[in-house]
């Protein structure tokens, strides 16, 4: 057995593997179906300040090897959140944590420090990136006063560990990575989805109901890893790699591209443990390797 | 509670062209799954299918432990369904869903399917039995051709069929049924419809109109199943809800329709 356990900016996980969030829920939905406190950390849906719809129907249309959504964030909203949710989940024994989203940096940090109160929620990851809210965390996540700024606000609300998801669909992603670095960030995950379309030609119609959404999905995957290599290269604190991660080998490149940790998103649609599953076998690889420890093999890339 | 396991191919029939029955078998009974409820299924050997399918629970065999899915070939995923062998294994995830509203003893139900739709009625027409209720079936179709297994059907109550080129049963859409006649209706303490969307729209307004309960199962795409990624959701009157967790199967008063 390898020691696969890690520690994410004061973090500590039993296995590198999270679940991504949008995508379990609030985990409670896969009870059933996977012992929750094997999965190193689960993130749940995205909270925001006040309640939100999301998007209308329909909101998922299938790809080559990937999924387009437009959800559009769908919550009750972090009051509700704290009230009813976290009751829920505060006793599964692993780490519980929350995606936070916003359409201005006083929204984004009064919903922060209202996460902060609760004592089993060791820390948010913060979506300045999901491209489907149109006056949302798009305007932050691309550009690097903006992403700043929302950083800086948090940081000053929010004392527990601070994780930024970083988008794709940027120029330089290791230029918002060194500005949300700098801003006081923790740590960095990547990817979040990228900006996809389809069309059904027959209906002359765009699948989903705002037209654009995000693609995720093994489609992603080298784009990801990409970004992860990249972003490993310009920022020295820890990065949480995802995109299209299906089984450990997957997992493994993230490693080697200098992810510290991983994301199992659209993954879990598929295999409900899946999660359980790359972490078992990432510590199958390892040991079939000679590695001791996953430290070994992260960010071999030169 | 739900489950995700590998289920063994028993037997690939094909009832109608275009249409494969899948039976499969476990070693754990198959208990616990209700009338309206449905799967989700990895397919295999056909990559364009990357998501799970969505398919309905047609009729579970607690004799012979089998569970029975009816599937229209509508692409690749359900084609590839089609080419399973006897003895090959299928990844399934289920069961999923609220399902029909259980029967009580004595209550007369009109389940009213059109397409495909009519899979889930002949599971939920059984259960009605066994609680001691009274299953009509009204069955519609383009022609005799798309009406399959009906010998099922009338083993578990009386059918009525309609069809659109009049090839069988009354001529027309299933709201010409001589079974909605005004005097045949009334009989009725509630109605259950899965099918086409403008049929369920009609049955539901036939419905609305004379104050029978009615409720409807739909389709929405979906990607998780478990009420996890808020892709499936449906307007209802409590705002946006997911078909695959809620749902599928929904009293037509809480829709917007
Ligand atoms: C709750 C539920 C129960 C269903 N029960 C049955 C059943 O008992 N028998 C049956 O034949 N069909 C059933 N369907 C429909 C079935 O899921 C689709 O026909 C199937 O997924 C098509 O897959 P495909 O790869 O062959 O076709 P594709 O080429 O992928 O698509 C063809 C069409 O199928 C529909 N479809 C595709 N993917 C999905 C999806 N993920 N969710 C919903 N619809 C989709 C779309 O309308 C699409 O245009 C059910 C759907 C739902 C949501
Ligand atoms: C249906 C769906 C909903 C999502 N919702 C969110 C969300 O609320 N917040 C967020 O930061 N990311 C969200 N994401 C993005 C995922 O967390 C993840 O970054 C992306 O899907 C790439 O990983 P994957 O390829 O493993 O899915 C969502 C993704 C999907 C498919
Ligand atoms: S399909 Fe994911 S919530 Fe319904």
């Amino acid at each position: 057995m390898s020691d696969i356990s890690v520690n994410i900016a004061g973090l500590k996980m039993k296995n590198p593997v999270m679940t991504a969030s949008g995508t379990f829920g609030y985990g409670l939905e896969f009870a059933d179906l996977v012992n929750l406190e094997d999965i190193g950390g689960i993130i749940v849906k995205g909270t925001t300040l006040n309640p939100r719809e999301g998007n209308d129907y329909p909101r998922m249309a299938e790809t080559p090897y990937g999924m387009l959504n437009c959800v559009g964030l769908q919550n009750k909203g972090v009051d509700y959140f704290c009230k009813n949710i976290y009751p829920q989940i505060k006793d599964i024994k692993t780490n519980m944590i929350v995606n936070v989203s916003g359409s201005c940096p006083e929204d984004y940090a009064e919903c922060a420090a209202k996460i902060n109160d609760l004592e089993n929620i060791p820390a948010i990851e913060l979506n300045i990136s999901c491209p489907n809210v149109r006056q949302g965390g798009m305007a932050f996540g691309v550009t690097t006063d903006g992403a700043s700024q929302v950083v800086r606000a948090v940081r000053e609300a929010y004392k527990k560990t601070l994780i930024v998801k970083l988008s794709p669909n940027v120029t330089s992603i290791s230029d918002i990575a060194r500005s949300v670095e700098d801003a006081g960030a923790d740590a960095v995950s990547l990817i979040n989805t990228l900006m996809g379309m389809s069309i059904d030609i027959e209906r002359r119609k765009p699948r989903l109901s705002i037209k654009t959404g995000g693609l995720s999905g093994p489609a992603i995957r080298p784009v990801a890893v990409r970004c992860v290599y990249q972003v490993s290269k310009a920022v020295n604190i820890p990065i949480i790699g995802l995109g299209g991660i299906m089984t450990a080998e997957d997992a493994i490149e993230f490693f080697m591209a200098g992810a510290n940790a991983i994301e199992i998103g659209t993954g879990n649609f598929i295999d409900p443990a899946i999660s359980v599953k790359v972490a078992e076998g990432i510590n199958s690889w390892l040991d079939a390797h000679g590695c001791k420890s996953l430290n070994e093999i992260v960010g071999v890339i030169d | 509670m739900k489950q995700c396991k590998d289920l063994k191919v028993v037997a690939v029939e094909y009832p109608s062209d275009g249409y494969v029955l899948l039976k499969l078998t476990d070693d754990m009974p198959f208990t616990d799954i209700r009338g309206g409820q449905f799967v989700e299924i990895k397919v295999e050997g056909s990559p364009k299918t990357f998501l799970r399918r969505p398919i309905s629970v047609n009729y579970v065999d607690l004799e012979k432990n089998e569970l029975h899915l009816l599937i229209q070939l509508v692409g690749d995923g359900t084609r590839a369904l089609s080419e399973l062998k006897v003895g090959d294994s299928l990844n399934v995830l289920f069961p999923l869903g609220n399902g029909f509203t259980q029967g009580t003893a004595g209550e007369k139900v009109l389940l009213v399917g059109g397409g495909v739709g009519i899979a889930p009625l002949l599971e939920y027409g059984r259960q009605l039995v066994e609680a001691k209720a009274v299953p009509v079936f009204l069955l519609g179709g383009r022609s005799s051709k798309n009406l399959i297994m009906l010998d099922q059907y009338k083993s578990i109550g009386e059918v009525y069929v309609t069809t659109e080129d009049g090839s069988m049963g009354n001529k027309g859409f299933v709201t010409d049924s001589d079974v909605l006649k005004e005097s045949s209706a009334v009989k009725f303490d509630r109605i259950s419809v899965c099918g086409p969307k403008p049929m369920m729209v009609a049955v539901a307004k036939f419905a609305k109109q004379r104050g029978i309960k009615c409720e409807v199962s739909l389709e929405n795409m979906m990607a998780c199943g478990l009420g996890a990624c808020l892709c499936c959701v449906e307007k209802t009157v409590r705002g946006n809800v997911c078909v695959c967790k809620e749902g599928p199967v929904f009293d037509v008063n809480d829709l917007n329709w």
